[in-house]
């Protein structure tokens, strides 16, 4: 049926799909984005930094109207031990102003928003609409098929754009089923706490923000992270760890996170603080060489579906809009060549690897397994260093030369001084 | 905080017919593991020790996958559930 046809089937309306539509929609197409939830946002999680850039590209000054939450003036970095913490930050005025760095938000309410404003370009969008399968014909993706009744929309191109969890990539044969440490499981509380709190508490000005990232025992050893993020009236509270160390260790990570609300670095600032939702998700940490086929005849793959996360950088909704930007403008082409094969959609793959993109995840290639196989990072030296950060400041008496003594001790007998040396020099080496 | 009082704050739409399923319940009967009973964050998994067969409470399931990435069997069918049904955060 001609009516059911259109030019673009965008399926997930999260920052990718949704930047995707609006995009092409802008270029004169026909789009429509397919989201199963009963409104966009509602299936939706991350920590959640959104930074500014790429977004401000197609909607300039977005966060004028966005729910954006707190743009972020400091990120603190802290490693923690099992009574405290050694940490470090950087806080700087210029991150936020004219053009903030970066924002919380809460993707309940931005992802609605994003939506609004791609149908406000003309994009129809369809909730409560879940894509069970792909509709191909002699190896061309031609459309979607929808649990609705009358239920298959056919496209040019179909944008999978469904998050971590890619069903459709998966039985389009693209990606096997993703391997158990490419991905974290992580959970997270949202924590109302007055705003005034919150400034308090952070020493933050008026409507700033910070986020801490968090490594070492809250993890118990396994490989993972955690963060608080300050929003408007709430906190941001989660952690994460790979999937492969959950089978091994067999914890569950509510009690990592439980544990963590309880930690003396921690406890303070949640104090007071309301529960306001538990959220649990997927998190791709598998980064350059967990990327799977990105295009092929009549399809291409943005976001979280195409494992494009740099955990390192904490950086993920940021590279899910350039992958779907991207996207766009391969599709635009293609229509004006009128080939959607996956030769007419390369210029995808080509500009995803000539971007930010794919360069920082190859950056990092080797980053995720060597974390995986070092884990000394996660059960030593986590301890160490705040054990050795107390001795360096605890006086009793000792002379420093016996203080700088105990402080070797611990290096040589919980690591080795080799060991020790080899790892930060084979860690640059790595991250180089 | 008990999971259970923080699930009670979540919102679901629950439908009628599960999206999640065990393929054969003898592959679970070899797993000694049953990773997917811990690393679920929402404790929808649980072994039932009479019947030595694994149930699945999709009622209350987040959607995270984390169930079918941990089984070391490949044993979980695991589909999103239909349109408008499952969980429905408020922040996200």
């Amino acid at each position: 049926m001609a009516e059911d046809k259109f030019d673009v089937v965008v399926v997930g309306a999260g920052p990718s799909g949704l930047s995707a539509a609006i995009a092409l929609a802008k270029g004169g197409l026909e789009v429509a984005v397919l989201e199963r939830g009963s409104f966009p946002g509602s299936k939706n999680v991350m920590g959640g930094i959104f930074y500014r850039q790429p977004l401000a590209e197609l909607l300039p000054d977005f966060w004028q109207t966005a729910p954006v939450e707190r743009p972020i003036i400091e990120q603190r970095y802290w490693m923690l031990g099992s009574q405290g913490h050694v940490g470090g930050g950087v806080r700087n005025q210029s991150f936020d102003g004219a053009s903030p760095n970066c924002w919380t938000v809460l993707r309940a309410k931005f992802d609605r928003w994003l939506a609004e404003q791609a149908e406000a370009a003309g994009v129809m969008l369809l909730t409560e609409t879940t894509v069970d399968s792909l509709l191909v014909e002699n190896g061309r993706v031609i459309g979607v098929h929808t649990g609705l009744e009358d239920g298959d929309l056919r496209a040019d191109v179909v944008v999978i754009a469904e998050g971590v969890n890619s069903i459709l990539l998966r039985d389009l044969g693209i990606h096997p089923e993703i391997k158990s440490n490419q991905v974290a499981s992580a959970v997270k509380e949202v924590i109302s706490l007055p705003a005034e709190k919150i400034e308090d508490r952070f020493n933050l000005e008026h409507g700033q923000g910070v986020s801490i990232e968090l490594l070492g025992t809250l993890t118990q050893g396994m490989v993972g992270i955690g963060f608080l993020y300050t929003n408007r009236e709430s906190l941001s509270l989660g952690v994460g760890v790979l999937v492969s160390e959950l089978a091994r260790t067999r914890l569950q990570t509510n009690d990592l996170l439980e544990a963590l609300k309880n930690h003396p670095s921690i406890r303070p600032l949640i104090a007071g603080g309301k529960t306001e939702e538990y959220l649990a998700h997927l998190i791709p940490e598998g980064g350059y060489h967990s990327v799977p086929a990105v295009h092929g005849h009549g399809w291409v793959a943005v976001g979280d579906s195409a494992m494009l996360v740099n955990s390192l950088h904490r950086e993920g909704s940021n590279l899910a809009v350039k992958s779907g930007l991207l996207a766009a403008a391969a599709i635009l082409q293609a229509k004006e060549r009128g080939d959607f094969s996956a030769a007419g959609l390369a210029g995808y793959r080509q500009a995803l690897e000539a971007s930010f993109v794919m360069q920082d995840l190859k950056k990092y290639r080797k980053a995720s397994h060597w974390l995986e196989s070092n884990p000394q990072f996660f059960n030593v030296y986590p301890d160490l260093l705040n054990d050795a950060g107390t001795a360096f400041f605890r006086v009793d008496g000792k002379t420093k030369r016996e203080m700088q003594r105990e402080i070797l001790k611990m290096v040589k007998t919980r690591r080795g001084l080799l060991r020790t040396a080899l790892d930060v020099v084979k860690g640059g080496l790595t991250l180089r | 905080m008990k999971l259970e009082d923080k699930l009670f704050l979540v919102t679901f739409n629950a439908d009628t017919e599960s999206h999640l399923s065990v393929k054969d319940q003898a592959v679970c009967q070899q797993c000694q593991d049953k990773p997917c009973i811990n690393g679920c964050p929402a404790d929808c998994w649980e072994h039932n020790p009479e019947k030595n067969e694994v149930h699945v409470s999709f009622e209350g399931c987040l959607e995270c996958g984390t169930c079918r990435i941990i089984c070391p069997f490949g044993n979980i069918s695991w589909k999103y559930p239909r349109g408008g049904f499952g969980v429905k955060y408020k922040f996200g």
